[in-house]
């Protein structure tokens, strides 16, 4: 149980990172990665739309989507909009501060194809509800990884001269490629 | 610019337009908001209704064509097929109730022509070099000798790792070994009970003498206790 | 990509509730090929584009799939424009979208299982592709279902193009085949490192380089030209 708790964790943060290895969450990834604080921060908002989102897709599968699955895609999308904008409600309330730093920010998370891509593997795989939400958890933080660890370089970047045909996507993309590469060494973990 | 800020593009319309629609006088009601999505919503919900009951026969059928290639694949083909569903940890002729029959966990039973079982098999799943490697696993419970093993799903390394699925000679080395459980070596071996690996992809080759043993050791005492109770 | 664009870019793109300018439907599709491209120029729908590209045949799945949602649902969104109240406008074209796509899906599914399984979530995915929300709200909102077609299938083509670009690259160079069929004989061993996901990056990373070293040699020109 705990083991497979391990797995589903660690596999998801580092082996199969939702953004390194299987290309979501891409538009936060490259959009939003130029300051390590902003990209953190948007990190853990992701982590806990994730969480939310995982255990209201358990209900959903559960309780209302086991006799119509073709309506599967449709709820999980308004799900997620609805938990963004009370995540959004909350923040505002609760966290002011936070909320004007994260701004234009909390929105766009509901079209990250993370979230959306969460709820349809937690439904292909079956997990029950505590996979559901380690699941969430490592996706969450493997984002958070991400988008830190790529902050952090393009803070650098800002003040290394590069050549022009490079400034617009190009270097971030082969920064994007060496990182992916990086994470794929940690295949093979899961099999001691 | 208009390149540059492409990530900020799906959802700008909708942080400005809550200030701009708040600002006209004279607003929709919210009865009508109402009922333009409730209109929406349902029209979807019928649409999408009536397009899954015409392709509901199609996915079905290929569903089960796939499971049932790779169920007579690893027990050799075997002229008849009876199905048992677990539910809770017991097995049971009748499938369970409230889950569609695609999602139920199964066993397959092989027999032969003279009514005499062939063998068992099952899905099974463990972590593999980069993700989880799901196979169909065909052995006879008694002996607990394999009849064979099918790859359902994997994505391990191309060219190395995926031979697990791609190198018809890895797969044949495992027919008629014992697992109970089973091995595995680099070497050439004729040990019942171990298994050559795959050069180069050790790791996914033990990923899938974990799966066979993982099958046998949790549904081996399945049937066995489900026998014992009189296989009802 | 620069940081008032990422904190502000509403106010660096000011939100116009007017229609675009008026344009020959031959514009409105040669558009998204080119000057416009979602993913090459406009940098929309990365996730789909690199995550799926490993292989020719995924890439025409996954653009005609897009392209059939694309083309459904500005179309339908271009006939309801005057019809949906703007405070609901985006809960109703996600509405719109998420329906056409489960028609995909499941039309995929049913009749192409193979490849709606190489190409997994990313078929439901495409409800938050930004290409196509982008385009609802940009364009198809705002036009006649004419030009909102025009404008789709031009989009689409834009879609399909730049995948195919990458899905060619990454299988020749990756597994050497073309859509499945061996092209270097036996002796050439893949550089499979293309078809994993760094590869992705990779050649999409080349291909922004090529662009960019494409614009600064026209601007190069230019400047001599003037000069």
């Amino acid at each position: 149980m705990i083991s497979n708790l391990a797995w589903i964790f660690f596999s998801t943060l580092l082996i199969n990172n939702f953004t390194l290895a299987m290309f979501l969450g891409l538009c936060a990834f490259f959009g939003v990665t130029t300051k390590i604080d902003t990209g953190w921060r948007l990190g853990a908002a992701n982590t806990f739309v994730l969480v939310m989102t995982a255990v209201s897709v358990w209900f959903l599968n559960r309780f209302v989507l086991a006799e119509a699955p073709y309506l599967r895609t449709i709820a999980f999308i308004v799900v997620i909009a609805s938990l963004v904008q009370i995540v959004e409600m909350i923040i505002k309330k609760f966290l002011p501060v936070l909320f004007r730093e994260l701004g234009i920010y909390l929105p766009l998370i509901t079209t990250n194809c993370a979230i959306l891509a969460l709820a349809l593997f937690q439904t292909t795989r079956k997990y029950n509800l505590i996979e559901g939400i380690v699941f969430a958890l490592g996706a969450g933080l493997g984002l958070t990884l991400a988008l830190t660890l790529m902050a952090s370089i393009r803070e650098r970047l800002d003040v290394a001269d590069i050549p022009a045909m490079a400034k617009r996507m190009g270097l971030v993309l082969i920064i994007a490629s060496c990182m992916s590469m990086a994470f794929m060494g940690f295949a093979g973990m899961g099999s001691g | 610019m208009s390149g540059h800020s492409h990530h900020g593009a799906p959802p700008e319309p909708a942080a400005p337009s809550e200030q701009q629609d708040q600002t006209p006088a004279e607003g929709s009601s919210s009865a009508r908001l109402l009922f333009t999505l409730g209109f929406f919503g349902a029209l979807a919900g019928s649409l999408l209704a009536f397009t899954y009951q015409k392709t509901l026969p199609a996915i079905q059928k290929f569903a089960g064509e796939k499971v049932e290639v790779a169920v007579m694949e690893v027990l050799g083909a075997p002229p008849k097929l009876d199905t048992l569903y677990l539910i809770g940890d017991k097995l049971s002729r009748t499938p369970p109730a409230g889950v569609i029959p695609g999602d139920a966990i199964k066993l397959f039973i092989g027999i032969d022509a003279k009514g005499e079982r062939m063998g068992v098999a099952v899905e099974e799943v463990a972590p593999g070099f980069a993700s989880d490697v799901r196979l169909m696993v065909g052995f006879n419970p008694s002996t607990g000798a394999l009849t064979g093993f099918k790859v359902l799903s994997q994505t391990e390394t191309p060219g190395l790792g995926d031979k697990i699925e791609k190198d018809t000679a890895f797969a044949s080395r495992f027919t008629g070994k014992i697992a109970l459980p089973l091995k595995g070596t680099k070497s050439v071996t004729t040990d019942p009970s171990t298994v050559q690996t795959i050069t180069g992809a050790t790791i996914s080759s033990k990923a899938v003498i974990k799966v066979i043993n993982k099958a046998v050791e949790t549904w081996k005492p399945r049937l066995e206790a489900f026998e014992k109770e009189g296989g009802k | 990509m620069t940081t008032e664009a990422a904190i502000a870019p509403a106010a660096a793109e000011p939100f116009v509730p007017g229609a675009p300018p008026p344009a020959p439907l031959r514009l409105d599709v040669w558009r998204g090929i080119a000057d416009d491209n979602p993913v090459m120029i406009q940098m929309l729908g990365l996730c789909p584009t690199m995550a799926i590209s490993n292989q020719v045949s995924n890439g025409l799945g996954m653009g005609a799939a897009t392209i059939f949602v694309l083309v459904c649902s500005s179309f339908l969104i271009s006939l309801l424009r005057k019809v949906i109240p703007a405070e609901v406008r985006l809960a109703t074209y996600i509405l719109i979208i998420a329906t056409f796509v489960t028609i995909a899906d499941l039309v995929m599914q049913a009749y192409s299982p193979v490849l709606s399984k190489t190409l997994g979530p990313f078929v439901p995915l495409i409800v938050v592709n930004c290409i196509i929300l982008g385009r609802a709200e940009a364009f198809a909102g705002k036009v006649g279902p004419l030009r909102a077609v025009a404008d789709a299938i031009g989009m689409g083509l834009g879609f399909l193009l730049a995948l195919l670009i990458m899905c060619a690259f990454r299988e020749v160079v990756g597994s050497g085949m073309f859509l499945g069929h061996p092209l270097f004989g036996p002796n050439y061993e893949p550089w499979v490192f293309m078809i994993m996901p760094p590869g992705g990056f990779l050649t999409m990373g080349l291909m922004f380089l090529a662009m960019g070293w494409w614009g600064e040699r026209k601007k190069a020109l230019l400047k001599k030209a003037v000069a």
